[in-house]
């Protein structure tokens, strides 16, 4: 478990963390979502002491993260796979870590078996890594005490799509197994499907959090038909108001239930009936955070 | 794979027992094994056995046969390591901002201050170790150097002398611990330490030599010239109170507030 409150972090003038508060639960995935500079990495930075905040606190397991005897047995971090000696092995990083936190020696080869990385790959110098290689290691470093709670800043960053497979099941089960995970990322189909909590942040503000089911239901249905005017007129008559979009899509606040319930009643048969989720996300990130959005109003 | 899931079900199911906390001797073995881990700091270490054994070598060759004599080996070997010491020093510091492996080492030992502390345990042992291992190189370089020339062996360093010369050494590193401490970036600290160990001195020098006030002074304010003393052995109290003060300004207060600025930087 992870408590954020009141968090505020300012670079001079500059508040890049503004009264953040938020919690991410054991047993679930919390997916922490922001554009560009929205203040994610820098949350995630003083939540283990590598940054002080200018007011607020975090607690990690109910205790200060400078309170953990031995905090890679409790939480496990990444937050930037690049940061890492050019000249050591992958290998001789991950026994840096293992010697750190007092383990047996052979989960080092356990870890390198778990993140994929060969006998091989392991010997060379991190210099000579592909950045998806990096990624397995700083994801291995951050595995190898077994904590109970992860932190990781776009640990998809960099991945294959078998690897961003494998580290969405690895998470998943994570959190199945009761532990917790916070995970940033900007890849809003990847968060969406693994996260089980959201919190957007713009600005250094949160501007929306809550369960993915919770903030995704707002983002109602999407449905289509042969045609997309009919469906809509019979949609508007059965008393459920629709924007069409001119890609044909007939799109509602209403939950699919309801518009599959009129459509039916209408004659209509329809081709798509699906929660908006797929779009959904990405168009409440897009528009929650218009204002904050480098691209200006986005939506 | 599926064993170590199973592991971590019972883990999670039961509440944990409190991890013990990471002891000093760990970290610093640690930090000892990160100052042999890379290529160029392996080589850096290699190069303290190297550069003796160079040195040692060109006294034999080139010193006139009546200067084979164990303080000239001491010398010679002397010169390379107050600048090999001092680089080991400051990259072993330097290394966690200039390479960024300060995030995972502070994320896991969230208590810069020990990390450091346990640096400057490593750096000291390893400048300990070197001077030793240099000595020795020296003292096998006395025996050869007579046996080649024929002389007769000449020890005249005494224990007494080989051990101010290794805390003069020690102090040299010590100097370049600082320098890493508080500028965190490793070519501004070794242009710092040249700055301070070559320049600083020779404009002090310079200065003692043409105003006769600070010609008089001199010892309580120029570090490298009060510990320059222990090259010729055991110190008058005087002397030992130049290098207190000197080094007062010099290493202690430097570092002092170089610790300050560890303790409040950000590291990203
Ligand atoms: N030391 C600093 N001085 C001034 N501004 C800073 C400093 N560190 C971070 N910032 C600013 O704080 C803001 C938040 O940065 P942060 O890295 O937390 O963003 P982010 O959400 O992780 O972005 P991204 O998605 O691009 O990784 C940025 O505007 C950044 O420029
Ligand atoms: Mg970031």
């Amino acid at each position: 478990m992870i408590t954020i409150e009141s968090l505020t972090k300012r670079y001079g003038r500059f508040t890049a963390v503004d009264d953040v508060t938020f919690t991410a639960s054991p047993g679930r995935v919390t997916g922490f979502l922001g554009p560009n500079g929205a203040g994610k990495s820098t949350t995630m930075r003083v939540m283990v002491g590598l940054t002080t905040p200018t007011s607020g606190e975090v607690r990690v397991s109910g205790r200060h993260y400078s309170d953990l005897p031995n905090p890679g047995l409790e939480v496990g971090v990444l937050l930037d796979a690049s940061a890492q000696h050019a000249g050591r092995t992958g290998r001789e990083i991950l026994t840096i870590a293992q010697r750190t936190m007092g383990l047996p020696r052979r989960r080092v080869d356990e870890m390198l078996d778990r993140v994929s990385l060969s006998e091989n790959e392991a010997g060379r110098r991190v210099r000579n890594y592909s950045l998806g290689m990096r990624q397995r290691l700083g994801i291995a470093t951050a595995l190898i005490g077994e904590p109970e709670v992860l932190i990781l800043d776009e640990p998809a960053n960099g991945l294959d799509p078998a690897g961003i497979r494998w580290m969405r099941d690895l998470l998943r089960s994570y959190a199945d197994q009761g532990g917790t995970v916070l995970l940033s990322s900007h890849l809003l189909h990847e968060i969406e499907v693994i996260a089980d909590d959201l919190v957007l942040i713009g600005n250094g503000r949160i501007v929306a959090q809550g369960t993915k089911a919770e903030l995704l239901h707002a983002a109602g249905t999407v449905v289509r038909s042969a045609s997309g005017k009919l469906l809509a007129q019979a949609l508007e008559a059965g008393g459920i108001s629709v924007t069409l979009s001119p890609d044909g899509s007939v799109r509602t606040t209403a939950d699919p239930a309801r518009v599959g319930q009129v459509a039916l009643g209408a004659g209509i048969a329809l081709t798509e009936l699906k929660s908006a989720d797929g779009a959904g996300l990405e168009e409440m990130f897009l528009e929650l955070t218009a204002e904050t959005q480098r691209e200006g109003a986005a939506a | 794979m599926s064993a170590i899931t199973v592991e971590r079900e019972a883990s999670m199911a039961t509440p944990r027992t409190e991890p013990a906390g990471i002891p000093m001797t760990r970290l610093t073995s640690i930090e000892l094994r990160k100052m042999f881990d890379t290529r160029s700091g392996f080589w850096l270490m290699a190069s303290i056995g190297i550069a003796a054994v160079l040195a040692t070598g060109a006294v034999i060759l080139f010193a006139a046969d009546s200067d084979i004599t164990f303080n000239s080996f001491a010398a010679a070997i002397g010169v390379p390591m107050t600048i090999i010491l001092p680089m080991i020093a400051i990259l072993s510091v330097t290394g966690e901002w200039s390479q960024r492996s300060g995030l995972t080492t502070f994320t896991l030992v969230p208590h810069r201050g020990r990390v450091i502390g346990a640096k400057a345990i490593s750096a000291v042992g390893v400048g300990v170790v070197s001077m030793v291992i240099a000595f020795t190189i020296g003292a096998v370089g006395n025996l050869l150097g007579a046996a080649v020339t024929g002389n007769d062996l000449v020890w005249d360093l005494s224990l007494a002398n080989l051990f101010y010369i290794a805390v003069a050494n020690v102090l040299g590193m010590l100097m370049g611990f600082m320098l890493g401490v508080l500028i965190r970036n490793s070519p501004g600290a070794i242009v710092g330490y040249f700055v301070y160990s070559f320049l600083v001195p020779t404009l002090s020098g310079l200065l003692a030599a043409s105003q006769d006030w600070y010609h008089d002074v001199q010892g309580w304010f120029d570090f490298q010239f009060s510990s320059s003393q222990l090259f010729d052995g055991a110190l008058t109290g005087q002397e030992w109170a130049h290098l207190g003060v000197s080094g007062l300004i010099w290493l202690i207060i430097p570092l002092t507030v170089g610790l300050v600025l560890v303790m409040r930087a950000e590291v990203k």
